[in-house]
């Protein structure tokens, strides 16, 4: 399906696929960011993918609305050889601890032990839909229904780095501490946006993310190493962690 | 002993931060884009200073801060409505000037009647790695360091070549603006006709809890219809969304790099500045003009901006 444009005022314009969370539809969005790098059109300052939509920003006195929307229109039409394949991360987390603050009301309120929402919570592969909001927080789809909780009522003023959660039919890799009024279940001592590494970001729209229960001193072991620069998260079909 | 060449802090808040023209390319990995609230005053200093317009520069908010020059020579331009101080005498601000080690530079407090934000630029820069591309600080994130008292602002010069000491013409001067110019969108099928017209025939005033993310604005409630069941989408500072609560926000150079709500219209980059200018309380409105102005009144902007560089670079 053909995306619809709108101008944002005189220096972006939003192309919306359809309306909808569905890998297809996101896939659509990538493959139009990567064509839009690939083709670096004049002008060009910045794109931003979400679920079903992209924000190209651009500048209005190199180019214009016409001619960007009609560079979008036709990259929107293409194949999607320009997208790249996406990794697979599986990623530690320990559940329960300090910040799991959530994970005894969400078992009670679905009528699970604490182990039946860890198991089930593991059990996923998810999709990167989305990596936004702060530093690397990326949102996640694919959980389990068993598991669909609503947002709290009251967000709290600011969760840990690295807390892992889950609202609504989503799940979410926070990246630094932020308000959130999402629901709590453990946290990873891996950090998805690390300033001081080569690489500061690695998760990416288009990945896939599965999670494994660490125990509380395996995550200090982890921890450390992630302070020492070394990547917990590993990079499931290569098998490798680290850098 | 020898000491770091540039301003050292003995006064300074939170609220004064280094910030450049703002960072682009991470948006897509949650990094805002952070950049001066008025990049147009931003953009005068460099050029008063005889940087290039995009260069680094101290943002201040209403609040001020003490410096002692600890390089030999410093050339800087302060381009805001808070009052300066040299030594303690008063100096016209909108100007640029030359300082020598040991003197005193104050930037006062103001009450923001005629503007909120200044900025301080100085000759060659200040000798900071940029992240991520820019020198954006962005607190919420992390990037960007909170300067401190007894620290010093390094600059790249020690002694600043020669400049020429100028005052800014009147004509240039930013001043708040009373009214704000906006296009409509993108989600205008969220909005009836008539809450639409309420968006351009309300007097605004900008709420008190108002900050680099977000200014909210009181003076009429907007409903929109089916408000919540929105797909989180890429937002642009200048948006103006509309939460459940019906009071509108327009979003700042911090604010996150998605959201859910939708957006009534989109206030022109050349007016996000003039915006920022306006303190808590005080009262504008929103004038609905279409995109083909919004990039004549852009292209005005750039063009008196390079003609005051270049006249400049005669003097």
């Amino acid at each position: 399906m053909a995306p619809s444009l709108k101008p944002i005022a005189e220096s972006a314009i939003l192309v919306e696929f359809e309306n909808r969370i569905a890998p297809e539809v996101n896939d659509q969005v990538l493959a139009l960011l990567a064509a839009l790098e690939a083709a670096n059109p004049k002008g060009l300052i910045e794109a931003v993918p979400a679920y079903r939509t992209l924000l190209a920003y651009f500048d209005p006195l190199q180019t214009d609305y016409p001619t960007m929307a009609e560079t979008l229109r036709s990259l929107s039409t293409g194949s999607e050889s320009h997208r790249r394949q996406g990794t697979r991360w599986e990623i530690p987390v320990w559940y329960g601890g300090p910040a799991g603050l959530d994970l005894e009301a969400v078992a009670k309120r679905h009528g699970l032990s604490e182990e039946e929402v860890i198991k089930i919570h593991t059990g996923a592969i998810y999709r990167v839909y989305l990596v936004g909001f702060a530093p690397g927080w990326a949102f996640l789809g694919g959980l389990d229904e068993r598991l669909h909780t609503p947002r709290l009522d009251t967000p709290r003023a600011e969760v840990p780095a690295g807390a892992i959660s889950i609202a609504g039919q989503q799940g979410l890799v926070c990246g630094p501490a932020m308000p959130s009024g999402w629901n709590l279940l453990g946290q990873t001592p891996e950090r998805t946006w690390a300033p001081e590494r080569k690489e500061p970001f690695f998760i990416e729209p288009g990945d896939e993310v599965t999670f494994r229960p660490v125990d509380e001193t395996e995550f200090k072991e982890l921890s450390k190493r992630v302070a020492a620069g070394q990547r917990a998260a590993t990079n499931v079909r290569t098998g490798r962690s680290g850098l | 002993m020898t000491e770091a060449p540039g301003l050292k802090i003995h006064k300074i808040t939170p609220l004064c931060q280094l910030q450049d023209l703002g960072r682009s390319g991470y948006q897509r990995f949650g990094v805002s884009r952070s950049g001066a609230m008025d990049p147009y005053s931003l953009r005068l200093a460099n050029i008063l200073a005889g940087n290039p317009q995009g260069t680094a520069c101290l943002e201040f908010a209403l609040a001020g801060a003490v410096f002692e020059v600890t390089a030999r020579r410093l050339h800087f331009a302060f381009v805001g409505d808070f009052p300066v101080l040299i030594n303690e005498e008063p100096f016209p601000n909108n100007a640029s000037y030359t300082l020598a080690r040991g003197e005193r530079l104050e930037i006062c407090a103001t009450d923001g009647k005629r503007g909120t934000h200044g900025y301080l630029a100085v000759l060659g820069g200040f000798a900071v790695e940029p992240e991520l591309r820019s020198c954006a600080t962005h607190l919420r994130s992390g990037i960007g360091g909170r300067a401190s008292r007894g620290a010093t602002l390094i600059t790249n010069h020690d002694e600043a070549p020669l400049a020429v000491e100028r005052q800014l013409p009147e004509t240039l001067v930013p001043r708040p603006a009373k009214t704000i110019r906006a296009v409509p969108g993108p989600q205008t099928e969220y909005f009836s006709a008539d809450e639409t017209r309420k968006l351009f025939h309300t007097t605004w005033r900008i709420a008190a809890s108002s900050d680099r993310m977000g200014y909210r604005l009181d003076g009429a409630q907007i409903q929109a219809q089916d408000a919540g069941s929105m797909i989180s989408e890429p937002v642009s500072p200048g948006s103006i969304q509309v939460p459940a609560s019906g009071q509108p926000i327009v979003l700042m150079p911090d604010c996150g790099t998605v959201g859910g709500y939708p957006k009534i219209a989109t206030v022109i980059s050349t007016d996000r500045g003039r915006m920022a200018q306006l303190r808590p309380g005080s009262e504008f409105e929103i004038e609905r003009i279409n995109a083909a102005q919004a990039v004549e009144l852009l292209r005005s902007e750039y063009e008196s901006l390079a003609a005051f560089q270049i006249n400049g670079c005669i003097n």
